[in-house]
Parts: structure tokens; C-alpha cells; sequence
């Protein structure tokens, strides 16, 4: 066996004509030039490795950064937001000197490969992100999307990434508070895994990823680097520099969230105790990540020196050293004097930590390997400075006929027995039906601080025992609506997030956004994209929320066919008091019902057009955004003042399903009429954006009615809370136990 | 004078701060212990919290059950101390045989969270006396490990001696035998069971109810009139 000498800094500019596999490691002809051109030379094949990870899309965003570029400057003057995009997750205050970080992220593609694992490791990489921000994680919420609920590949995906979520969330004493489960057949090939997690802390503990001050010294803790996750790195590690070792590495990562859960206590004693001056976690890219974007931010440069970095394989090269992808693992800087404090709190913990390396106070990332220098960059030129594309981009030929393919004028129920009937198959659709088949297999009583949880119309922390400030969060999205129309589809999402988080009583403040989206080289699918970005830079404009952070994830496509456009919104609120909180359930018999908000004949990409038609086609729901933020106002005040005592918002399956979904909840009926000049039908299954349906107690209605009068918003009675039924007069009725049965048996039965 | 409760936190435990947060809500003295300790703080009573302790990678409880502190805690369990096990702390019981039987995978396979039913069975155990026998309670379950068995024999005996502190009502959440959601010693001080009272102290919170108070209150009335 021969063994190639080691490919040093020195080496490589020796040896310009050495070939190196840039194109299996993803790069283009241009950006690999463009390394050149940087370096003044040829990379040595560990530069390489971290120029492709850190170029790659998921890294860089060079698909997506043009347009995301509107979320910045179309931010809206907000005093709330205290880190905004570019760092590992947002923060926002939330008053009483708390601040609250939040994140969505997409760990999509592992988990259609390995749904057990990707699904796992997404967790336990938002809420790396989260613990990178000087926050204990408080919160875990988890948007998924599958492909057709009877399809027999659902059956092998979701309920892994179910177990998955469930087995990494709940062995970190997370609780899961929120998120959504949805199927429809564009993600048969591409189904859509997303995590977001909250976190909280105080003002003065929020901690940035930079490496500042020479001489301090930067520990890598937590799990020892191995070979997994390791994407092209196998194919560099195979082909260029030692053929006698184990390659092809599963890409997929594999996670122990015992490890991780120690991670957390470990790096919160360390904030607690003010050791780490920068802090950054490990995820995608690993070290080549970590310590060129800590020394990117920072006021230096870096020295590491790989051979220090704890392996579980003593045969990785070093080029797979800095690409692992393996879990757990976090990257701090630290004072000198405070290196052996901080070790310290590691070994209580059991977590390994390790010095390997130090800033410097010069400007270069320098990486050594058995005494070789491997590495000597700009670390600005790998973490920021990477490619950056104008994708073509064109509204696609098929728009029109979409959109002309009107909802609105499919066959609509002739019948009272046929509008009843399209009632139970509604709230019994797999997309309608109750998840807690799902839901119940998530923690979300751990930490004792849960007030509301799915199916609640959003999650609620309390964050402080004494005086009961709480957060909000809810996620949401529509493929269907952004596939009509991106650019509004993703403004509902946006306004139904921020709805849910009124309707629960807390008032909106930030979003995160997670975008899935096809091929970006699809120029259909980059239209998507850009009017997508466009419509929530604008509706986030226009609301006063601003977008902290977010991910993007692209190329979720099989073969030709793309997913819908799936841009899901978090909305995260805050709420002074979480006694005040308004649940989905009805609480008593005898309260009123009102309809909040204008009701048209708008279906299309409703759900009763999906399930009793299959059809897709026509204009999603008009958006009216300063009407969602009078809603949101008065079911706040109303809220803060006693006036409703539950509150539930109106999107996907309209009235009906909301009313359904309230009485189920509290165990008690409601007997509806239908208000003059509205259908019965439109009534029931419109999807109007910008309502609600609260219940009032009837010593609070003068008062209720004259606020929604004065504020300008409309406020229809359209019944009470009675019986064990739910009665539409003059209509049908239908027992609670009918509609229970359609309800909650669906998914054990496609699913358990 | 309050009664000073000691809360383990092995690693991969979860629920400690909660249950801190309980014993505090009764009106006694919550006490921090680490699972490296040697000796127990003189404490009045200890609880065992919920969580994963070491990952639960080899069976729940079987290696906490080794944990230096646990050495003092046989001991001083076995001449009198009052211990309560939640959740993973009832399976470190049964690993240490403070508790007889033994906790396998729930018979669906999966976690399950929920608010369960319960019936408190012996209201005159160290950790029950605020409760009266036949009571029925909601407590918040959650965990994946949870399907009590043992042989026909020792739950012979449990029944006979009224050593069945707690079953479930209405609904198996995991197939455990007879029902059985939790049990006690014969002297009445060492309790444990699978759902989870500490959430379950605080209306709005958690499942909204207060029905898991009472443990914390019997115990702390036990200990101050002691």
C-alpha cells in the first residue's frame, strides 16, 4: 500500500496540477476556479472539503439569498428584536427582562431515507441552535407533511418520524406543544420534516457564535466526530488519498439524545457561571462550519489543531474529520483562565472536552494535521463569501389554467342529507381528523410549565412562575393555497399563524419560516420561490412581525414533479398573564357563539374541494392583512378582559370543522343558525381568512359586541353551546359520538 | 418547622425541576441531590424523578440503580425513609428490588402521553394519605416503558396485602397486569408508579388539574407530625 504524502498548504502549492475531486464534492467548474482564485493556488484537499460543504446549498443559501434579502430590508421597525437574521436563531423580547429565541428548520431529505434517525436528528439540531443562543430550550414544535395517508410508503415514513421525534424530544424533556401533520400526494417522494424549538433566557445571557481575543481557546465538547453524515467526503476520502480505508459512510446521521440532553445541562451551567465568550453547535458541515463561521465573526483569526478532535474512528482522514456530520457535539470559546472551570463542568456532566485550538490575532483560519499546516484561509471567503445565483426565474405556462379551473363552481350539496354527509367525511379526512394518535406519542406535561398543547390553536410556555408571562407559538402552512397563488398562499400562512397565536389570547411578535420548495433550477419552481419570499417579506412588513431567522430547503422533488410550494410560518406571541389564555373547548353550556370576520364563497384550495372533489384549482382565499390584525386585537383585549371564555380560528374545512373541533374538546355540543344572507353550505366550509368563532358568556355579550361594534370588526351570533349535539337549524344534526367516531378514528385506523 | 425532600437528578433525568417545583407547591423544602453523592443530605423523605436515566440504553433503570447515591438510598429505604419512584424512578425501584415486579415496552409499542385515569387503591402509604381509598384521580402518563408485570405469585401477594397502590381506570394505557399503575412496600414508605403527579399540581398547567398534590402534602403532613 502507498500512502499519499499529506496534502499541506506548502504541498499544494507545489503541486498545482494535482486533480482534485471538486465535482463529486458538488462543486461547479466556476466555484472551484473561484477557490483558486481566492487562494492563490490550488486548495489542499482539507480546504476542499470546506469550501464544498460551506458552498453547498444547504449551507450557503446561493439558490435563495437574493430574495432573501427582502426579509432585511422590508423589516418592520420593531423594538422586540434583539438578534436578528444571520446568527443561529432569532431573539426577541418578550418584556421582564426575558428574552426568547425561535427557530424552524427542515431535516426533510434524511427523513424520507431514514425516518427514524432524520427525523431525530432534526430535533436535536434546533435545538443545538437554540442552546447556541445562551437559552434553555423550553419548547418543541414539529410542522410535518407526508404523501397520501393511505399510501403504503406513508405507513413506513410517518410513524418513524413520528417515534423518531418522539424518541429524541422526549428523552430531552422537551415538551412538544405544537406543529401540524397534513398528507397529500405531492409528498409521496418529498415529505416535509420540519422542527422548530423555542428558548428562553435573560437579556444579559444571549451568546453570539464568535471568536473573539487572542489567546482564548476554543473547546470542542460533546460526542466524539466519527464518520457519519458524511456526504461527498467518502467519495474524497476513496478517491484521493487513502484506498485502504472504510468509505461510503451513511449520510444519514444517527442521534443520542442522552448525549444531548447532557450537552444542554452542561453548556447552561457553563453560561450560568459566564465561561464562554462564543458559542456555536455542530450541524450541518460540522467543524468546517463551527470554527470558520465562529472565526468569521469574530475580531480574529483561529488556529485548530485536528489531531486534538476525539475520534470514534481513529482512521478518518482529516478531510472527513472536518466534514462528519456527526450529532451532539458543540464548539465554545473560552478565556484561559476560565479553560479549566469550563472542563471541569464537562467531566460532572460526563461530556468529553477538548481545547483544539485557540483565537489568534491575526485574520486566518489555520488547521493543523500530524504537524502539517492543511488549512489556511479566509474564513470570511468559506462561511460568507460563497456563490451566490440569480436563478431564472418565470411564472410557469400552467398558471393560468389553474387558477381558471374555479373551485367555486364544483357541485356543491343539494341536500341537507348531503350537506351532513359531506360534514362527517370532512371532519373524518385524514387531514382534518384528529391527530393525537400522533400527538400522543410526544411528551408535552415535562418541565411543568405546558398550558396549551396540540390540537390547541397554538403551544403556551409559561416562562415565569411568578407573575405568569408566557410565549405562543403556532406553525402553518398550506401547499395547496401557495400552489394557486404563492406569493398570498404564503401570506396565509403567515396570517393563520398569527391568528392561532391570538386566538390562544397572546399577542404576535416575530416569525421564523421554514421554505420548502423543488428544484431552484426549475425556473416554475424559482417563480414559486421568489413570489413565496416576496408575499411574506411584504405580509411581515405590513403586520409589524419580523422574520428572525429561518431555513430554506429545495430540491424537494422526484424526478419532474415538485412538491407544492410549502412556505411554513412560525408565529410566536407573548401574553402578560397565562391565566388568560382561551382554549379550542367549549367551557360551558349556555355561551354564546359569534362569528368574527366576513364570510365569501371562497374554495378554492379548500378542503371540501379536496375531499369530496380531489380538486385543486381556482384562487386561494383573499388576504386581508389589516383585517387579521384587527381580529387579532380584539381577541386579545377580549381575551385580557374576560369577555370570551374560547376562541378558535378558522382556516382549512371552514366553520364546521372548527365548531366540531371545540365541541369534541369540551365534551359539549352547539346548536347553529345560519346567518341571513349566507348559504348553509357556504357557512360551513368556507375559508375566509380572517375569522374566528368565539364562545361569550351571556353576562359579557353588551360588552363584547360593543367593542367589536366600536372597533369596526363583524360580529355575527350564529349560536350557543348546548346538548350533545351539534345541530345546524333547519339542516341535520349530528351526536357527538357520530362525530367523534369520524373524527378520531381515522388515523389509528390508516396508521396504528 | 417543613420536612426537607430530596430530588435525585441522575443523568437523563427530566422531570426533577418539576417535581422541585411540587414539593415546593406543598409547602416543604425541595433538596437537590446528584447521583454522584454519598450520602443523602439528611433528608426526610427522597423522590425519584421521571427521565431517561443514562439514556435508558440498557433497560430503564439499570444502570441508575448502581449510581452512588442510590447505596444510602437502599439503605436508609429499607430501615424507614419514605421514597417515592415517578415514572423512571419507579422503574430504578424495582431495579434496586425496593419494589417488586418489573416494567416492560407498552404492549402498542409506542410512547404515550395522556391524562390517565386513575384509582388510588391504599390511601395509608407514606405518600397517600391525603387521598381516600377508591378515590379516583387524573394523572398525566408518559412514557414507553410502562407495562407493569411480574409473576402470578408476587401480584397474589400485592393484591392480598393491599400493596396495589394505584390502577388504571377506564383505559390500559399499556397492557400492564391487573391494571396496575403503581405499587408500595409493606411497611407503606417506599411507593412507586408510572404516571406523573408532579404534573399535576397546578390548575392551567400541564392537565389543568390539582389531583397530584396530595402526594406531596400526605407526605409533608407524615413527616411534620412525625
Amino acid at each position: 500500500m502507498s500512502r499519499t504524502p499529506l496534502d499541506t498548504v506548502e504541498h499544494a502549492a507545489a503541486t498545482p496540477d494535482v486533480e482534485l475531486p471538486w465535482a463529486e464534492l458538488g462543486l461547479k467548474k466556476d466555484e472551484y476556479e473561484r477557490v483558486v482564485e481566492i487562494l492563490g493556488r490550488r486548495p489542499t484537499g482539507a480546504e476542499l472539503a470546506m469550501y464544498s460543504v460551506m458552498w453547498s446549498e444547504h449551507c450557503s443559501y446561493k439558490s435563495s439569498k437574493v430574495h432573501l434579502r427582502q426579509f432585511g430590508e422590508k423589516a418592520p421597525e420593531n423594538d422586540a428584536m434583539l438578534v436578528g437574521i444571520g446568527e443561529n436563531a432569532g431573539v426577541v423580547d418578550v418584556g421582564q427582562g426575558y428574552a426568547v429565541t425561535f427557530k424552524v428548520e427542515s431535516h426533510n431529505h434524511p427523513s424520507y431515507v431514514e425516518p427514524y434517525q432524520g427525523a431525530a436528528t432534526g430535533v436535536g439540531g434546533i435545538v443545538r441552535d437554540i442552546i447556541a443562543m445562551g437559552a434553555r430550550p423550553v419548547a418543541v414544535v414539529d410542522p410535518l407533511r407526508f404523501g397520501a395517508a393511505d399510501h403504503p410508503d406513508t405507513k413506513r415514513v410517518l410513524p418513524g418520524v413520528v417515534a423518531g421525534i418522539g424518541g429524541y424530544g422526549n428523552c430531552l424533556g422537551l415538551p412538544n406543544i405544537g406543529g401540524e401533520v397534513v398528507f397529500d400526494a405531492c409528498y409521496q417522494g418529498n415529505p416535509l420534516v420540519n422542527a422548530g424549538a423555542i428558548g428562553v433566557m435573560r437579556h444579559e445571557d444571549i451568546h453570539l457564535a464568535k471568536a473573539s481575543g487572542a489567546g482564548n481557546k476554543v473547546i470542542l465538547y460533546g460526542a466524539r466526530t466519527g464518520g457519519d453524515g458524511i456526504g461527498g467526503a467518502s467519495i474524497l476520502a476513496s478517491e484521493t488519498f487513502d484506498d485502504a480505508k472504510p468509505s461510503k459512510r451513511p449520510a444519514v446521521q444517527v442521534g443520542d439524545p442522552f448525549q444531548e440532553k447532557l450537552l444542554i445541562e452542561c453548556t447552561l451551567e457553563a453560561f450560568k457561571e459566564k465561561l464562554v465568550v462564543g458559542i456555536q453547535d455542530l450541524g450541518a458541515a460540522g467543524l468546517s462550519c463551527a470554527t470558520s463561521e465562529l472565526a468569521s465573526n469574530g475580531s480574529g483569526g483561529m488556529r485548530v489543531t485536528l489531531d486534538d478532535v476525539p475520534l470514534r474512528d481513529s482512521t478518518l482522514s482529516p478531510e472527513e474529520i472536518l466534514m462528519s456530520e456527526s450529532q451532539e457535539r458543540m464548539c465554545a470559546v473560552v478565556e484561559p483562565e476560565k479553560v479549566d472551570r469550563f472542563l471541569e463542568i464537562c467531566e460532572k456532566w460526563d461530556v468529553i472536552a477538548t481545547v483544539i485550538g485557540e483565537v489568534t490575532d491575526g485574520d486566518r483560519l489555520e488547521i493543523y494535521w500530524h504537524g502539517g499546516k492543511i488549512v489556511d484561509v479566509d474564513p470570511r471567503t468559506v462561511a460568507h463569501e460563497g456563490p451566490v445565483y440569480e436563478r431564472p426565474y418565470a411564472r410557469p405556462s400552467w398558471q393560468d389554467e389553474l387558477q381558471a379551473d374555479d373551485a367555486n363552481k364544483l357541485p356543491r350539496p343539494e341536500t341537507s342529507e348531503e350537506l351532513k354527509d359531506q360534514v362527517l367525511k370532512l371532519v373524518g379526512s385524514p387531514n382534518q381528523a384528529s391527530k393525537s394518535w400522533i400527538t400522543s406519542q410526544y411528551d408535552h406535561f415535562v418541565q411543568g410549565n405546558t398550558v396549551l398543547a396540540q390540537p390547541e390553536d397554538s403551544g403556551m410556555i409559561r416562562i415565569d412562575e411568578e407573575t405568569g408571562l408566557g410565549v405562543a407559538i403556532a406553525t402553518d402552512g398550506n401547499g395547496r393555497y401557495a400552489k394557486l397563488d404563492p406569493y398570498h398562499g404564503a401570506q396565509l400562512a403567515l396570517a393563520e399563524a398569527y391568528r392561532n397565536v391570538a386566538t390562544t389570547g397572546a399577542k404576535p411578535l416575530a416569525v421564523s419560516d421554514c421554505l420548502n420548495f423543488g428544484s431552484p433550477e426549475d425556473p416554475a419552481v424559482m417563480w414559486q420561490f421568489a413570489e413565496a419570499v416576496r408575499g411574506l417579506a411584504d405580509a411581515c412588513q405590513q403586520l409589524g412581525t419580523p422574520v428572525t431567522g429561518g431555513n430554506v430547503s429545495l430540491y424537494n422533488q422526484t424526478g419532474e414533479a415538485a412538491i407544492h410550494p410549502t412556505p411554513v410560518v412560525a408565529v410566536l406571541g407573548v401574553i402578560d398573564d397565562v391565566a388568560r389564555r382561551t382554549p379550542v373547548a367549549f367551557q360551558e353550556e349556555g355561551q354564546l357563539l359569534y362569528l368574527l370576520g366576513d364570510t365569501r364563497e371562497e374554495f378554492g384550495g379548500s378542503a371540501w374541494s379536496q375531499v369530496i372533489h380531489d380538486h385543486l384549482g381556482g384562487l386561494p382565499p383573499k388576504v386581508d392583512l389589516e383585517r387579521e390584525r384587527l381580529l387579532a386585537e380584539i381577541l386579545i383585549s377580549a381575551s385580557r378582559d374576560g369577555m370570551i371564555d374560547s376562541a378558535h380560528d378558522l382556516s382549512d374545512g371552514g366553520l364546521i370543522q372548527a365548531v366540531v373541533e371545540s365541541a369534541l374538546l369540551g365534551g359539549k355540543g352547539a346548536r347553529l343558525i345560519v346567518p341571513d344572507g349566507l348559504d348553509a353550505f357556504t357557512f360551513l366550509f368556507s375559508e375566509s381568512a380572517g375569522r374566528a368563532i368565539v364562545a361569550v358568556p351571556r353576562s359579557e355579550e353588551v360588552r363584547f359586541n360593543d367593542m367589536c361594534g366600536a372597533r369596526g370588526l363583524p360580529a355575527t351570533r350564529i349560536g350557543v353551546v348546548d346538548g350533545d349535539t351539534v345541530e345546524v337549524q333547519g339542516e341535520f344534526t349530528l351526536t357527538l359520538s357520530e362525530l367523534r367516531e369520524a373524527h378520531e378514528g381515522t388515523i389509528p385506523a390508516l396508521l396504528a | 418547622m417543613t420536612a426537607r425532600i430530596g430530588v435525585v437528578t441522575f443523568p437523563g433525568s427530566l422531570d426533577d425541576r418539576d417535581t422541585q417545583r411540587a414539593i415546593r407547591l406543598a409547602g416543604a423544602e425541595p433538596v437537590a441531590l446528584w447521583h454522584k453523592d454519598k450520602d443523602l443530605k439528611q433528608v426526610d423523605a427522597v423522590v425519584l424523578c421521571g427521565g431517561f436515566s443514562y439514556g435508558d440504553y440498557l433497560r430503564a433503570g439499570a444502570i441508575a440503580r448502581f449510581s452512588p447515591v442510590m447505596e444510602p438510598l437502599i439503605e436508609q429505604a429499607k430501615a424507614g425513609l419514605p421514597v417515592l419512584g415517578i415514572c423512571n424512578g419507579f422503574q430504578i425501584l424495582t431495579e434496586a428490588h425496593l419494589l417488586p415486579g418489573t416494567m416492560l415496552r407498552n404492549n402498542h409499542l409506542h410512547f404515550i402521553c395522556r391524562d390517565q385515569k386513575l384509582r388510588v387503591e391504599n390511601a395509608e402509604t407514606a405518600w397517600t394519605t391525603d387521598y381516600t381509598a377508591g378515590q379516583e384521580i387524573h394523572i398525566p402518563l408518559k412514557n414507553i416503558d410502562g407495562q407493569y408485570v411480574a409473576d402470578e405469585h408476587t401480584l397474589d401477594e400485592l393484591e392480598a396485602e393491599g400493596r396495589v397502590a394505584f390502577r388504571y381506570v377506564d383505559f390500559n394505557p399499556n397492557g400492564s397486569q391487573r391494571d396496575i399503575a403503581g405499587v408500595t412496600n409493606a411497611a407503606g414508605n417506599v411507593v412507586g408508579l408510572m404516571p406523573h403527579p408532579e404534573h399535576a399540581v397546578e390548575p392551567l398547567i400541564g392537565s389543568g388539574r390539582t389531583d397530584g398534590l396530595p402526594f406531596f402534602t400526605s407526605i409533608l403532613k407524615k413527616l411534620v407530625n412525625a
